[in-house]
């Protein structure tokens, strides 16, 4: 269950309009390694955790990057909001105008569009939170590429304030994964599927 | 500055602030629930957080829909979307 709240999480002002940086920042929507891809992972994932505490961690990460993605689309639709066709043509926009108009559509800067394959949802604790913390990286880099691209400083306050969270983010799943391997054989944490074989490791300790 | 002199744009920047602190020590509390100084510190943004969101509603109209109160006419539908940028 989810309620909205009729604000972003931070505030998007852009006054300049330009369709090349809203070609770009579209990556962070429906890209590899973008916010509709986190978002969908941590909230996919979080049904198997067996860990009360993680899969409270996967809601509670998975629903502010649900904030993150509206403020992508956000920043999108200000770069591209009235322009002409012929300005968006001259930015290199045309393709993506013939078939979504100034509309926000999840996809990647090359075009590609969203896909589940670009995240997973692994049915294993270590598996799962190792990818994560791995997307988090991921998501990083895009922003870092993407601050190497953009100098307006209307966009890069929003993107800077993304990039940080990434970095809460993967601090926040290495403890999460530390949280899972404190409850496995410390000898050997890839024994057996915490989320699968019955018995395998402590997960009646729900409150500790 | 107190609450209460605040302009629409300066609220909004405030409930930005107390909300963000309210999400970012969340998922800290969700790795360290025993923390009791993160503990304090949830307490105190989540109070001014609901405060602030209650005071918005009054003056502007609601942004969750546990501070809508609507009279004559539904106020919630009538609140400006954040992408639409400007002053707030």
């Amino acid at each position: 269950m989810w309620n909205y709240e009729r604000r972003l999480q931070y505030p998007v002002n852009i006054t300049r309009p330009n369709a090349k940086i809203a070609q770009i920042i579209i990556s962070q929507y429906g890209g590899p390694d973008g916010e509709a891809a986190a978002s969908f992972r941590y909230l996919s994932q979080r049904y198997s955790m067996p860990y009360r505490k993680v899969a409270g961690l996967l809601t509670d990460i998975g629903t502010e990057e649900l904030a993150h993605l509206e403020m992508i689309a956000a920043i999108v639709r200000q770069l591209t909001k009235g322009l002409s066709a012929e300005e968006l043509e001259a930015a290199g926009f045309a393709p993506y105008y013939v078939d979504h108009t100034a509309g926000i559509w999840p996809q990647a800067a090359g075009g590609i569009p969203f896909n589940a394959c670009e995240f997973q949802s692994k049915g294993d604790a270590i598996t799962d939170l190792f990818e994560d913390m791995a997307a988090e990286q991921k998501a990083r880099t895009t922003y870092d590429n993407i601050l190497r691209l953009v100098k307006d400083p209307e966009v890069c306050d929003p993107i800077r304030f993304l990039r940080q969270r990434e970095i809460v983010h993967f601090q926040r799943f290495g403890e999460g994964l530390r949280m899972v391997q404190d409850e496995l054989d410390s000898n050997n944490f890839y024994m057996c599927n915490p989320e699968f074989d019955p018995g395998c490791g402590n997960t009646d300790n729900q409150t500790r | 500055m107190m609450m209460n002199q605040m302009n629409q744009s300066q609220l909004m920047h405030w409930i930005n602030m107390v909300s963000f602190a309210v999400v970012d020590i969340t998922e800290y509390l969700d790795t360290h629930p025993k923390d009791e100084e993160a503990l304090k510190y949830f307490r105190h943004y989540s109070e001014l957080r609901r405060n602030a969101l209650e005071a918005y509603a009054q003056q502007y109209g609601p942004l969750t829909i546990d501070t809508a109160n609507p009279g004559t006419y539904w106020n919630w539908a009538m609140q400006p979307l954040p992408w639409e940028g400007g002053a707030c």
